[in-house]
């Protein structure tokens, strides 16, 4: 049985890949045999990490460029805010806190996938769906504090549009989380499952690490 | 059906129990559920199992739900070309409107219409569209895997395409279609100017086209750097595939710009936001800004996979390996790098620093040098070949031509003072036709020559060909050239019309008559595909001695691609001599269900099997629901919300997993 990476040399001798596969295809004949690999893998292994890698990348540049009007357009502005007080501290920081909190059971959700620890899965799903609920009515709140009108002026369309956004992906990923958290109380859960729940949890990161740059834009620059 | 290999999970779970269960081998699950593996010979009966597997069910239902690569390639090429020839019959009226001077075949705002659905169509609905078709329909072959990662993304991305499109086109036929320019400038396409729905329509297609080229540019990316062949390491990957990957990359960081872009102007003109009214401290030209960081790598989206193309046709015509493969790699890199600090040198004429705008100068001649890079790599190929000279080759051939003049006047308005004078005349038409059409379409045509046998079966008539390829070449000069000189002598683009005493009308006229030699090769091409699929001349697996995987199976393929997944050891695996002792195909993949091989990014050893998502109607229906979402939110606030409803319960179908597709899984699992 000859191991599969004698045979994959780059052509000028290239760094390899630090970790091969887990069970190498072996020689059968003229055939690489791939039967004995596994099924489904984990972050960069899986497919859907690349899938969900790319929703991030697009996701990301449209929070960018957004952050970026609002740059560009304060620095046209003389006054900014325009017409009023800057956003109420009080429920953006709360939101902020409890997203950072939301954390820790992500953390749990995202090692127990990955060890596939079905019970711990679902226990800790079910808390953190109740805990990303909570941040909607927070988000609501939001909205009431800012202080400002979207169709009052340049600088509330970009609060109210910048803060949108967010919800927007805010809402979608709670939406996931349930459903994702729903199949996993199916009666037969396949393996692939958990590589869903660990995707899930990958992409929450990326809520929380865009939060903090928005909030930042949102609640202190109107503020310096 | 039993769990088998698989774990029943419902239970509380004994690890140690599920694991050892687990590890065991696909073969033994094979033999307990009489299951088939590919691979193990190239016998019939893997075959005939893979067919059975991969075929789309028959009827209406099949073509609803299918998600197979070649089949939506096909249908995003030929829905693209249709498009095409409707953008070529508005540029036909537009240019028998100016014909003569002081013309009225359409009116202003007719005029003001089909400008803009004609740039609007070639650049949304038809060059990007036709690209990643095109891509969709090769990189899975040429990397040799049986389809694509997310098939059901690209699925959905059709129909997005296809509903998006009608619905452009239903706003013409009713008299709202977009008006303001292909770019759609502020305050025009705002809520002062903008009146009535044409800007919203317009602002709508941009969602669902955007929406579309981002989902396959992230499918085609997984496919590329997660499913190539084992031994197809990135430094033995095909040119073309190359391309498809700069290209989808920049889609992904480029096409969020206009999207953004267009739904502010849309929240402007719907909700009263302020972003682009200067009155309430917006600024339109913020929109130039986001529209141009999308709008010139654009360009390059469509450029990009032509090069692809014409380096994959010149190594096959020229009958050797391409000159400087790793040189040409550099520079598709560099150009998807480049393409993003050009933006400004469409903005000369408006008020920005002057320092700004001579470092996009800069930039816009720095481009010039990674594809003079690939010329010259083209050229030492043909140089040392043995040519074969064929209408693919003849394409690229006028290519070089074109694409050389659109470049030189391309470096003439790179710069500030030139572009001041000709910005907004014709010379830009002209400069932009000869970069868009040389560079794009010539290769796209010789690409549809190269590959048509591959999807059809049949090779296309090499006569007609000919035919074709003087008539569009000599037709496009005709049209495009005299516009060079009606733009350095003050003519406006976008007028409906002009008058006698300016002296423009025989130019014109000689351009008109250019435009209706194209139109006449555009029906030769029509005529050789219609004569080509009732009884062309049938083709071989590799009719073209080419040296890409994708030319080691049928033509056209089978529905599962190939019998077994090859193994790769050079970068052209049809033409080198495999090493002694080399695996020459994969085995051990289920052939009763659809599975493929996830390979590790850089050298592509196999790492994991997948399973293949099955056909579903839920793409079709998400498209649907996404339709209903953009229509209602472009209408009221209470849209935006309510009318998220259809598409998210179709996105929780198209998720849900059925229980035979969660028992099929158990029995193919095997724990990482």
């Amino acid at each position: 049985m000859s191991v599969l990476t004698r045979w994959f040399t780059p052509l000028e001798g290239g760094r390899r890949e630090a970790t091969p596969a887990s069970v190498p295809a072996v020689r059968k004949g003229d055939a690489l045999d791939v039967a004995d690999l596994p099924s489904y893998g984990f972050g960069t292994r899986s497919l859907m990490w690349w899938g969900t890698a790319g929703m991030m990348a697009i996701e990301g540049m449209g929070f960018a460029l957004m952050i970026g009007v609002c740059f560009y357009l304060r620095s046209l502005n003389a006054v900014w805010p325009s017409g009023g007080d800057p956003p109420d501290l009080l429920w953006g920081t709360v939101n902020v806190v409890l997203a950072v909190l939301t954390g820790i059971p992500n953390a749990i959700i995202d090692r127990a996938a990955n060890e596939q620890d079905l019970h711990r899965v679902r226990v800790w799903l079910v808390t953190f769906a109740v805990l990303t609920l909570c941040l909607l009515p927070v988000r609501w709140m939001e909205f009431t504090a800012l202080n400002v009108r979207g169709d009052a002026s340049a600088y509330g369309s970009c609060v109210w549009v910048l803060l949108g956004l967010h919800t927007f992906n805010l809402i979608t990923n709670v939406a996931d989380t349930l459903v994702v958290s729903a199949v996993t109380f199916k009666k037969t859960v396949d393996g692939k499952r958990f590589v869903d729940v660990a995707e899930n949890a990958g992409y929450w990161w990326f809520i929380i690490a865009t939060w903090i740059p928005i909030y930042v834009v949102i609640y202190l620059v109107p503020r310096m | 059906m039993s769990t088998g290999a698989g774990t029943h999970m419902g239970a509380p779970l004994h690890r140690g129990d599920a694991r050892r269960r687990q590890k065991k081998s696909l073969h033994r699950a094979a033999e307990r559920h009489a299951m088939i593996l590919d691979g193990a010979g190239w016998d019939s009966v893997a075959a005939h199992a893979l067919e059975r597997t991969w075929q789309d069910e028959p009827g209406v239902l099949g073509f609803l739900r299918t998600n197979d690569h070649k089949r939506l390639g096909r249908r995003f090429v030929a829905t693209a070309f249709l498009f095409f020839v409707a953008a070529g019959i508005l540029a036909a009226v537009m240019r028998a409107q100016l014909a003569v001077p002081d013309n009225h075949v359409v009116g202003p705002d007719l005029y003001d219409q089909l400008f803009t659905m004609h740039g609007t169509t070639m650049m949304f609905i038809f060059a990007v569209p036709v690209m990643q078709g095109m891509a969709l329909y090769l990189v899975p072959l040429m990397v040799g895997t049986r389809n694509t990662a997310f098939p059901r993304m690209s699925a959905c991305a059709y129909w997005l395409y296809l509903l998006g499109s009608i619905t452009l086109y239903g706003g013409f036929a009713l008299n709202a279609g977009a008006d303001a320019g292909w770019f759609a400038y502020v305050p025009l396409a705002g809520p002062q100017y903008g009146v009535g729905k044409r800007s919203d329509i317009w602002n709508n297609l941009i969602n669902f086209t955007e929406a579309m080229g981002l989902m396959v540019a992230v499918d085609i990316t997984t496919v590329i750097l997660k499913m190539r062949a084992p031994g197809m390491s990135l430094r033995r990957m095909p040119l073309f595939v190359w391309a498809s990957l700069v290209t989808s990359v920049m889609i992904i960081f480029a096409m969020p710009a206009v999207m953004l872009a267009a739904n502010l102007v849309q929240f402007d003109r719907t909700f009263g936001t302020h972003f682009f009214n200067p009155a309430e401290g917006g600024d339109a030209l913020l929109w130039q800004h986001l529209f141009w960081f999308f709008g010139h790598p654009e360009v390059y989206f469509i450029f990009i996979p032509a090069l692809g193309f014409v380096s994959t046709i010149i190594p096959t015509f020229a009958r050797r390996p391409m000159f400087g493969h790793d040189a040409v790699v550099l520079s598709l890199i560099a150009t998807g790098f480049l393409a993003f600090g050009l933006w400004v040198h469409h903005m000369f004429a408006t008020n920005l620093p002057e320092l700004g705008k001579s470092f996009f100068t800069a930039m816009s001649f720095m481009i010039a040098i990674p594809t003079a890079v690939q010329i010259f790599c083209w050229i030492a190929t043909l140089w040392a070949g043995r040519l074969n000279l064929r209408v693919p080759l003849l394409f690229v051939l006028g290519f070089f031509f074109i694409f050389m003049i659109g470049g030189l006047s391309g470096i003439m308005v790179g710069s500030v003072p030139f572009d001041l004078q000709v910005h907004d005349t014709y010379f830009v038409v002209a400069h932009l036709h000869y970069v868009l059409l040389g560079g794009a379409v010539f290769p796209l045509f010789a690409a549809l020559y190269y590959w048509f046998p591959k999807m059809t079966g049949r090779m296309l008539g090499e006569r007609l060909g000919r035919w074709q390829f003087w008539l569009f070449f000599i037709g496009f000069n005709v049209a495009f050239f005299p516009m060079h000189v009606l733009g350095l002598e003050g003519m406006p683009r976008r007028m409906y019309t002009y008058g006698a005493e300016t002296g423009w009308g025989p130019l014109n006229l000689l351009a008109s008559v250019g435009a209706a030699i194209i139109a006449v090769s555009v029906l030769v091409f029509v005529i050789n595909v219609v004569r080509t699929r009732r009884g062309g001349e049938p083709a071989s697996a590799d009719p073209w001695g080419a040296s890409t995987l994708e030319w080691a199976t049928g033509s056209p393929p089978p529905p599962y691609n190939f019998v077994a997944l090859p193994v790769v050891t050079s970068r052209e695996p049809l033409w080198a001599p495999r090493p002694p002792g080399t695996p020459t195909h994969v085995s051990g993949l289920s052939a009763e269900d659809r599975e493929g091989l996830v390979t590790t990014v850089l050298d592509a050893a196999p790492d994991v099997r997948y399973s293949y998502p099955e056909p579903t109607i839920w793409p079709f229906i998400a498209a649907w629901g996404v339709l209903v979402w953009l229509l209602w939110s472009s209408l009221s606030t209470a849209g935006m919300f309510w009318g998220l409803i259809p598409p998210a319960i179709a996105f929780i179908g198209w998720y849900w997993p059925s229980k035979e597709e969660t028992d099929r899984q158990l029995v193919l699992q095997r724990r990482p």
